[in-house]
């Protein structure tokens, strides 16, 4: 029972990284039906800006609040992380519209690789240990086979995901910004005949994104306290899995499917073997899209000629 | 071609771009991570590198815009010839040719210790990548499917031939075969239930498969030894003629004094000859009713279904015809090497053929065969220039910048020439005279 709670703690907060890459994933599909395969690369390079500017702050200008420097820390790395992904959105995709079927999927596959290897050219190859923040649990269970614990970090990241799920939500559903991508996701050329400016809906679904995906990094930095130029490639498969299972194209399934990836995950390194956690949620990928590729929440896909 | 826009807009926004390229810079490029004698992480400070990285943008993004002719609209369809037509017939024989003597010209002009070195890493390593990239040329670049696990049959055609010779002692050519039909059948067997899925769907759906492999292959320790490979493979033969000293062997036997250079030399033709035999093939297959189905695949799945064609069918032959290959060359890989472990088959390594493919021209052979010379053979020339380590420091290895540089021009590529430097997409089949067709058969007018 312990055992149990325990992991379900720890699937969650797995599960609330994924989400916040997924929906990243989902996003792009839905306005322009790619798969932005760059994008689990955006997330290992905001985990690692969080890690640089999280070092100069405490390091160079030597501020010891540890509440503001995560919140400068989240900031700034959404901010930059956001400019990143515009840039590539503008460089690496944009010219491809109207392009051949495979030509953008090509493009972020090289994108992916050439993030990859600049930080390893630009950072080093190897692992890099962050100095651990927010280090306190609190017992959530004792006198038992062993104390259930919850850490700050667990707290503060399960927190931060639903506020700006929240944010995100409203964002979507009740701005005039939210509106224009719905448009574009439907149709983009009539969504353009009736005013949206179509290039810059899909630059700001980009950088949404991306800020998105730098709150996941952030957080995972401070998790996991170790970050890798590597790191992109397996959560981002992960979170795409998850964005697949939720259904791709819909923004709550994208959520559910990362929270559900994180538990799958968790629970089978707990109860069966870490060395197939990997295994286990790439099997889930095929899976659902041999037998059910419109995933949990995702509408059936018509094909028009 | 449009004229170059205004001096002063390009200023502008080329300013603008050096602009972003700074904010791009700023964490990442300024601030380097280091470790001090603590093992603690310590900020480098480099701030010269963000004002590099924003002159280099401003610079080129300047140059490009002012003086450039604008690029006409890619039309996707549309082959560019970089080569002229003559010389892109005379290339592939006077390549056959050259490659053919390339051993022996070495041998003679460097002698056997100096010519190992160029047989082995050049030679025998381009030609690995020759074959793989003409491999999965088959799936991508003719049916249009991307597989980005295709490193996952080379792995099933090394272990394959690993295994066997490990434990049941089978020799090389018995293995060679054997290695094929697996990788072909397990190409079949992955491939059946996913190519109903749409490209980019059958595009992660292999990437996954490709992952699986490798996972297994690393931690089912009791089937391929884990992360620590199989080692001691027995090493080629020539036909049953070991390559060694003894009375037996083939330096013996031909009464030549015994050298290492003959089991490369000998490899060197045996890696030829498998990839000529996978161009032969791809190239009698083109004219055969499946390979035409499987360009009309390519350009049309809707259209080739409506007119009967078994799409799933035709996705399968292409997909298993590749993995087979890849067995081929994987089987040759765990000959040469002498061991196997799972690092030499990672995603990177199907990114890299990938690459070969997508920057030779999906679907051009001599593009393929060109691309893998340039990346593969560019990456050893960069590790000879030793000017270059005087520029960048002792340290620097060329082979970090090689994924780099295979990033930048996949991107490149696609927005510049989707369809290659060289794209040879010749049709197939063609009308040889246009025919006009009465009026009164279809609806426009002419036909």
């Amino acid at each position: 029972m312990e055992n149990f709670l325990q992991q379900l703690i720890n699937g969650v907060t797995l599960g609330a990284i994924y989400g916040l890459i997924a929906i990243g994933y989902t996003m792009v599909f839905g306005i322009i039906g790619m798969v932005n395969f760059a994008h689990g690369d955006v997330f290992m390079l905001s985990a690692f800006i969080a890690l640089i500017i999280y070092l100069a702050m405490t390091q160079i200008l030597g501020v010891t609040a540890l509440g503001l420097v995560f919140l400068i820390v989240l900031v700034c790395a959404m901010a930059l992380t956001a400019l990143w992904n515009w840039a590539i959105e503008r460089v690496a995709y944009r010219p491809l519209r109207g392009s051949f079927r495979l030509a953008p999927l090509i493009s972020a596959i090289g994108m992916s690789i050439f993030l990859a290897n600049f930080v390893q050219v630009v950072q080093g190859p190897r692992n890099k240990p962050v100095p651990p923040i927010f280090t306190d649990v609190i017992h959530v269970t004792s006198g038992g086979a062993f104390d259930v614990t919850l850490s700050y970090k667990q707290i503060l990241i399960v927190g931060v995901t639903g506020v700006l799920l929240l944010a995100f939500w409203y964002l979507v559903q009740k701005t005039a910004l939210g509106r224009a991508q719905r448009a574009c996701e439907q149709d983009r050329t009539m969504a353009a005949l009736l005013g949206v400016d179509v290039d810059r809906t899909i630059s700001l679904t980009f950088i949404i994104g991306a800020a998105l995906a730098a709150v996941a990094g952030t957080l995972y930095m401070m998790y996991y306290g170790v970050v890798n130029f590597s790191d992109g490639f397996t959560p981002g498969v992960k979170a795409f899995t998850a964005a697949v299972l939720g259904g791709i194209g819909s923004l709550p399934g994208a959520v559910i499917g990362g929270l559900l990836i994180g538990l799958i995950e968790t629970f089978w390194s707990a109860y069966f073997s870490s060395d197939y956690k990997d295994v286990a949620a790439f099997s889930i990928l095929v899976i659902t899209l041999i037998f059910m590729p419109s995933g949990l929440l995702g509408r059936p896909e018509v094909e028009k000629v | 071609m449009s004229p170059s826009m205004s001096i002063t807009r390009a200023l502008r926004e080329a300013g603008f771009a050096g602009l972003v390229a700074a904010g791009l810079a700023f964490p990442i490029l300024t601030l380097g991570t280091e470790m001090d004698q603590s093992n603690r992480l310590v900020l480098e400070q480099r701030w010269s590198w963000m004002a590099i990285a924003a002159g280099l943008v401003f610079v080129g993004r300047f140059l490009v815009l002012a003086f450039a002719r604008k690029p006409a609209r890619a039309a996707p369809h549309t082959g560019a010839r970089v080569l002229s037509p003559a010389l892109a017939a005379a290339l592939p024989r006077a390549g056959v040719i050259a490659l053919f003597l390339f051993p022996m010209v070495m041998l003679f002009w460097l002698g056997p210790q100096g010519s190992l070195k160029w047989i082995n890493n050049y030679g025998v390593q381009i030609l690995i990548y020759v074959m793989l990239g003409w491999g999965l040329n088959i799936v991508v670049g003719l049916a249009g499917l991307l597989d980005l696990g295709y490193v996952a049959f080379y792995a099933v055609g090394a272990y394959t031939y690993a295994l066997l010779s490990t434990h049941f002692g089978l020799s090389f050519w018995i293995c060679l075969p054997l290695a094929g039909l697996m990788a072909a059948s397990w190409g079949a067997m992955l491939g059946f239930p996913v190519l109903r899925l749409r490209g980019d769907y059958l595009a992660i759906v292999t990437l996954a498969f490709g992952e699986i492999v490798s996972a297994v292959l690393t931690n089912w320790s009791d089937f391929s030894n884990g992360k620590a490979g199989i080692m001691s493979i027995p090493r080629i033969t020539f036909f049953g003629l070991p390559f060694n000293a003894n009375e037996n062997g083939f330096a013996a036997t031909f009464g030549l004094e015994f050298q290492a250079i003959h089991r490369t030399i000998f490899l060197f033709y045996l890696i030829l000859a498998l990839a000529l035999i996978t161009h032969v093939v791809t190239l009698r297959l083109r004219a055969l009713p499946v390979g035409r189905a499987w360009e009309a695949l390519r350009e049309d799945e809707i259209a080739c279904r409506s007119l009967g064609i078994n799409t799933v069918n035709t996705k399968l032959t292409a997909f298993a015809l590749g993995a087979m290959f890849a067995g081929f060359a994987g089987s040759f890989f765990a000959v040469r090497q002498g061991f196997v472990n799972p690092d030499s088959f990672t995603f990177m390594e199907s990114a890299t053929i990938l690459a070969i493919v997508v920057l030779g021209g999906m679907g051009s052979q001599l593009g393929v065969a060109l691309a893998a010379v340039v990346m593969v053979g560019g990456t050893e020339v960069l590790r000879e220039l030793t000017f270059l380590k005087q520029i960048f420091g002792s340290s620097f290895d060329p082979s970090l910048y090689r994924m780099l540089l295979f990033g930048l021009a996949m991107v490149v590529m696609m927005i510049w020439r989707p369809r290659g430097l060289i794209s040879s997409r010749a049709p197939s089949v063609f009308l040889a005279q246009k025919k006009s067709v009465s009026g009164t058969h279809v609806q426009e007018g002419h036909g």
